[in-house]
């Protein structure tokens, strides 16, 4: 320990050994000192504004040279107080909220939301309701699995698969704006079914949609399916066995990627799913190359579901898409005029000439909302990540009293430390891309 | 700065001005700051279908060092403030701030104890674009009223002037409070 | 838990004119609910007593409501409950913890509420633990489900409940030297007014509110 005291490169003894405080300029007699200590361990802030690091997620590593001998993540960069807000708000209006949790799979969240509020006022969304909000799920796995492999890839240097998969996420996103009038954040999912009924010519666009991403996701497995360079990068890498991924809870592909066929639309079907055709992708190589496999698998189990639901939709052509109960229905049918899109006028002679009851439902659903009696409920689907679950608890009133949202991302990030300790740098980026965590649903 | 800062002001200086505003704007490089659903329309609209390449600007730096431009996208949380000022003050001048969506223009609909209310509060905003998330296209076009803005961007004693006669006409300008009248 | 609501509008005193003024709804949350529960649920809790003879004291009471159970359990027995829930009768996942804070139900205001799932069985069962303000201490689970790592470190971050034997419980959501706990019911909300063109919009918490 030399005795010279540098006001910029102060050290501290602590029970960890000599901690250097490194600001800049300061080289030569840092140089001198770390010579003269036994070990070298290096902390390094992977921090929140990273371009690997999946959005604003802190990672603090101790490295011993290129090897990784602790992981810790620190979130929390992007809370948003999201679930105190819907406190606020009335129950629908608790959907635009909730919304923009998990950014990447905005339908999922409406869904288990309403879901939930349904649950706990006692009714079912109508058919033609479930069959389009099986289908708007089925297209947002696929938008969300585009955005995982095209940055999980980035990520790991491979160019290419991102502006493949993005190009195939814009088909998507057509899709969503054609049928809820925007591209992201939709807010089309209400409690009772969903906002507006399909467009005309939706059906036949949707079948076209899928053609051409069946045709252009062997784009991404000609180019990534067992190249030399991928699978050295993803074999072996961030491995999870099944024990070990039931003790942290871990849901979703990466605990598909163990063998478990553990999936809530085939084990807790919701929605009408337990009438549609579909397998469960599982891998049993538990490493990041086994949850890339499941991904791209799952984008064809989606397609076929979509192509199903098309099915059904065509057949249930007409039939109502909310609730046939008025005081809990959303009111109003949108529609674009000369100003703009709002209440379409057929909507507004209704309640302002022909019916009274029309006009104050109206206003008390659009002002105080619908009434939720007592409760608590738990509700969970599966997300592209994992179980998503929603904890509702009502009061009563017209506002929710509590809406927790369990999302598989928080869950799943704990999962870090396990599969990273002990690999070198390199590898946890691909071990966190493979879990696919959306900071917004882990900070909420 | 340079040496473009140090020129006297006259039609040298003029010259310099319009040829450094030229280079200045189509070589823009963004660096990456995106943090919530924004960022997935700010990356969309760099890849295939709205080429932001075509601008220069698909180079997204990873290092604030490199970067000239910070787009932040998403919304900026109170944990997060400093972080976004530290990048900041990395970037090396000149650098612009496009605000990118409702949440970063002004807190957008979290009106809440967790986000900060508009990134004007921590870093300088040269263009708000609202949206929540806004389009890929409306992206682009805020990043070329930006071009615009940077291409007549004034240098050297030129500049000195435009700050004051904007601070002058900022201070004698009437506040938005005492605006009547607007809402009919 | 039971709370009166008095008034169809969220103003008091001046300014209701309509007469619902007077208006008395008495809002009960669903009380403890009596056998048979039906379906898979009194096959868990039958299995459950043989399992923990001491179960009579451990539970304060049996809630199936929409198709839920809830077990409210003390929370000295708290973590005997989950060991026999994981081992024998094969709970392996808990999804989490979710804390809600009830300030009307003096000396039971924190709740803790864990979902549990049986991949085994397809089975969801709940457990909900109640703690007074002054006391907020809850036996941490995380030795019985490691995932309850983070979840019981955000719980206690939102609303204060802490969480004994915790191998670390520090704030994971807001910034490390934030005061206060923020879901609580008596944390505001914390929102500004905005101003637009000469009117200003009270902050969410601020406005006019229906009940």
């Amino acid at each position: 320990m030399s005795t010279y005291v540098d006001p910029y490169a102060s050290s501290r003894e602590t029970t960890e050994g000599t901690v250097f405080a490194v600001t800049g300029g300061d080289w030569d007699s840092l140089v001198t000192e770390i010579g003269q200590a036994k070990e070298e361990r290096v902390v390094v802030n992977m921090g929140p504004q990273h371009p690997s690091t999946h959005g604003v997620l802190r990672l603090v590593l101790e490295l011993e040279g290129e090897t990784v001998t602790e992981v810790r993540c620190g979130i929390g960069y992007l809370h948003t107080g999201i679930e105190k807000n819907t406190e606020y708000r009335s129950w629908t209006q608790g959907v635009t909220f909730v919304t923009r949790m998990d950014y990447l799979s905005p339908i999922f969240n409406e869904t288990a939301y309403c879901l939930g509020v349904e649950k706990l006022l006692g009714i079912e969304a109508p058919e033609r309701a479930n069959q389009i909000r099986v289908m708007m799920m089925e297209f947002n796995r696929i938008s969300s699995h585009m955005v995982a492999l095209g940055t999980g890839a980035l990520e790991l240097g491979a160019l290419s698969p991102m502006i493949f998969c993005f190009r195939e996420r814009e088909r998507v996103l057509d899709i969503f704006e054609l049928v809820s009038g925007l591209r992201m954040n939709m807010a089309y999912v209400r409690p009772g079914g969903v906002a507006q009924d399909l467009p005309k010519g939706a059906t036949a666009k949707i079948r076209e949609t899928v053609a051409e991403l069946r045709k252009n996701f062997k784009d991404n497995e000609k180019l990534l399916v067992g190249n030399s360079i991928w699978m050295k990068r993803t074999e072996g890498i961030g491995y999870l066995d099944l024990a070990g991924a039931t003790t942290l809870g871990i849901t979703g592909p990466v605990l598909r990627s163990t063998g478990l066929p553990w999936d809530l639309r085939k084990m807790a079907p919701y929605c009408g799913y337990e009438q549609y055709d579909f397998d469960v992708v599982t891998a049993d190589t538990c490493d990041v190359y086994g949850r890339f496999l499941i991904r791209i698998a799952e984008l064809e189990q989606s397609l076929r579901i979509i192509e199903q639901a098309c099915d059904k939709l065509e057949k249930s052509e007409g039939q109502p898409v909310m609730v046939a109960d008025k005081k809990i229905a959303w009111p109003s049918q949108l529609a674009v005029g000369n100003d703009g899109m709002g209440n379409s006028l057929d909507h507004i002679r209704e309640i302002m000439g022909e019916s009274m009851e029309a006009l104050i439902h109206h206003f008390k659903l659009v002002t105080e909302g619908f009434q939720v009696p007592a409760g608590q409920v738990y509700v969970a689907i599966e997300s592209p990540r994992g179980e998503l679950g929603v904890h509702l608890v009502s009061d009563g009133g017209t506002r929710p009293y509590r809406v927790h949202f369990r999302e598989p991302s928080f869950n799943n990030l704990q999962a870090t430390s396990a599969m990273c300790e002990g690999s070198m740098v390199a590898d946890i980026i691909g071990a966190v891309a493979s879990i696919d965590p959306v900071m917004g649903g882990v900070d909420r | 700065m340079g040496l473009e800062e140090k020129l006297p002001s006259g039609f040298l200086l003029t010259s310099v001005e319009k040829l450094a505003g030229y280079m200045r704007k189509n070589s823009l490089w963004p660096a990456t700051f995106g943090l919530a659903c924004c960022a997935i329309e700010m990356m969309a609209a760099g890849a295939g279908r709205y080429d932001l390449a075509r601008f220069g600007m698909e180079v997204f730096r990873a290092s604030p060092r490199q970067a000239d431009l910070m787009i932040v996208a998403g919304r900026v949380s109170n944990k997060m403030a400093p972080v976004l000022r530290q990048i900041y003050d990395q970037m090396a001048a000149p650098k612009w701030v496009i605000a990118m969506g409702a949440c970063a223009s002004s807190g957008g609909m979290f009106n809440n104890y967790a986000i900060v209310q508009g990134v004007d509060h921590v870093v300088p905003v040269d263009i708000y674009l609202p949206g929540c998330p806004p389009r890929p296209e409306m992206l682009m076009d805020a990043i070329l009223k930006l071009h615009d803005q940077i291409y007549v961007e004034k240098l050297g004693p030129n500049r000195e002037l435009v700050i004051k006669n904007v601070e002058a006409a900022a201070l004698a300008a009437l506040p938005t409070h005492r605006m009547k009248g607007l809402l009919a | 838990m039971s709370n009166d609501e008095r008034g169809s509008f969220g103003i008091h005193g001046t300014g209701d004119t309509s007469g619902y003024g007077g208006l008395v709804r008495n809002q009960v949350s669903p009380g403890s609910t009596e056998r048979p529960f039906g379906g898979y649920f009194d096959q868990v809790t039958d299995d459950l007593e043989r399992a923990y003879p001491d179960f009579a004291d451990a539970i304060e009471r049996i809630v199936v409501d929409r198709g839920e159970l809830t077990l409210h359990i003390k929370r000295e027995r708290l973590v005997d409950v989950a060991l026999i829930l994981r081992d024998r009768l094969k709970f392996e996942n808990c999804l989490g913890v979710s804390g809600v804070h009830y300030p009307a139900d003096t000396n039971r205001e924190l709740h803790a509420v864990y979902p549990l799932l049986s991949m085994t069985n397809n089975q969801r069962i709940r457990l909900e633990v109640s703690v007074p303000d002054s006391d907020p201490h809850i036996p941490s689970l995380v030795e019985v489900w490691a995932g309850n790592n983070w979840n019981e470190r955000e719980t206690f971050d939102m609303f204060g409940i802490i969480f004994d034997g915790h191998p670390g419980l520090t704030r994971i959501l807001m910034p490390d030297d934030w005061q206060g706990h923020p879901q609580r019911k008596d944390y505001a909300l914390g929102g500004i007014p905005v101003e637009y063109k000469g009117a200003t919009t009270p902050p969410p918490n601020e406005r006019r509110s229906y009940k």
